[in-house]
């Protein structure tokens, strides 16, 4: 859908749906593939272990960044703008983790015309562990 | 036993601070990049339409197909870059930790687009830590399309301890 959500119809305070994956070597081998990112970290469970991963090869913090930016632009439609997304990576992607990305307004903002919605955002994985604390910032039509 | 270093700032990055690398440039943003990244990203369900689907694109309001906000139009150089070894046994201010990352989004990345991208590093501030004498230091990316309008500009956290 192009427009899926307006200004006026959020609230500070709630969250928004969430984008889920279980990932494992068929999401990061295809990321890999189109990101160039072959890295043995990524690959091979002897290397993620040398890295003192002791599970073995893990997932890429990009890929979890493009989850988070599915996230939102599932919420907000097609032709909606993502203005702003920070991130930091604090917890390791294992194999067949599943991650969760969720996000929950803490700010509407009206300044120069736009319609600025701010979230806290995060990846959790299937233990409640918070991977990657971060924000974003999404511009919403208004009905106004 | 050596003394502790007082700051990790080097000369290297008081003579590099705000100091912009040369512009490097994209080879022509191609469809099948898009749709490849877009399946990728998106695995295992269907990507959305403004992705692949020209006709449904022509309907929006940015008339064709973009690529999704993550997309690398940098990947795949050539000639290769070097590969990166991380330094063994590192010393105190040797060691490093990717201190994430924060993008303000421009205009969209479409079909056709050469994208240009130039970094700087642009602030650092240190303080004593967990993990001892530790500097945060931060570099922007400024990526802008083929009409010079920004893309993208991406602060990086470097943590280095």
């Amino acid at each position: 859908m192009a427009e899926n959500v307006y200004f006026e119809d959020v609230n500070v305070g709630d969250d928004i749906p969430s984008f889920t994956r279980q990932t494992d070597l068929m999401h990061w081998n295809r990321y890999a593939a189109v990101n160039d990112e072959f890295v043995y970290i990524h690959m091979d469970d002897e290397a993620g272990r040398a890295a003192a991963n002791e599970p073995g090869a893990f997932g890429m913090g990009n890929l979890r960044w493009a989850y988070l930016l599915n996230m939102l632009r599932e919420w907000v439609g097609d032709e909606v703008d993502v203005r702003e997304l920070g991130v930091q990576f604090r917890a390791i992607n294992q194999k067949n983790d599943v991650l969760t990305c969720v996000g929950t307004i803490t700010e509407k903002i009206e300044e120069n015309g736009d319609h600025l919605v701010r979230l806290d955002t995060n990846v959790i994985n299937q233990d409640g562990v918070a991977t990657c604390p971060g924000h974003a910032v999404v511009a919403l039509p208004s009905r106004g | 036993m050596a003394d502790e270093p007082t700051t990790l700032v080097t000369q290297e990055m008081l003579d590099s601070r705000d100091v912009w690398s040369e512009k490097v440039y994209s080879r022509p943003v191609e469809l099948n990049d898009i749709i490849k990244w877009a399946i990728a990203v998106y695995w295992p369900e269907e990507p959305p339409r403004i992705y692949w689907d020209e006709e449904y694109a022509k309907t929006t309001r940015y008339g064709g197909i973009i690529a999704p906000q993550d997309f690398n139009p940098f990947a795949w150089p050539v000639p290769r870059p070097p590969a990166r070894e991380l330094p063994k046994d590192a010393g105190v201010g040797e060691r490093v930790m990717n201190g994430g990352q924060t993008d303000t989004f421009g205009v969209p990345m479409r079909p056709g687009d050469v994208i240009s991208q130039s970094s700087a590093l642009v602030d650092w501030n240190e303080r004593v830590g967990r993990l001892g004498l530790t500097i945060f230091s931060y570099t922007e990316n400024r990526w802008e399309n083929q009409n010079g309008e920004l893309v993208k500009s991406r602060i990086s956290v470097g943590v280095r301890y």
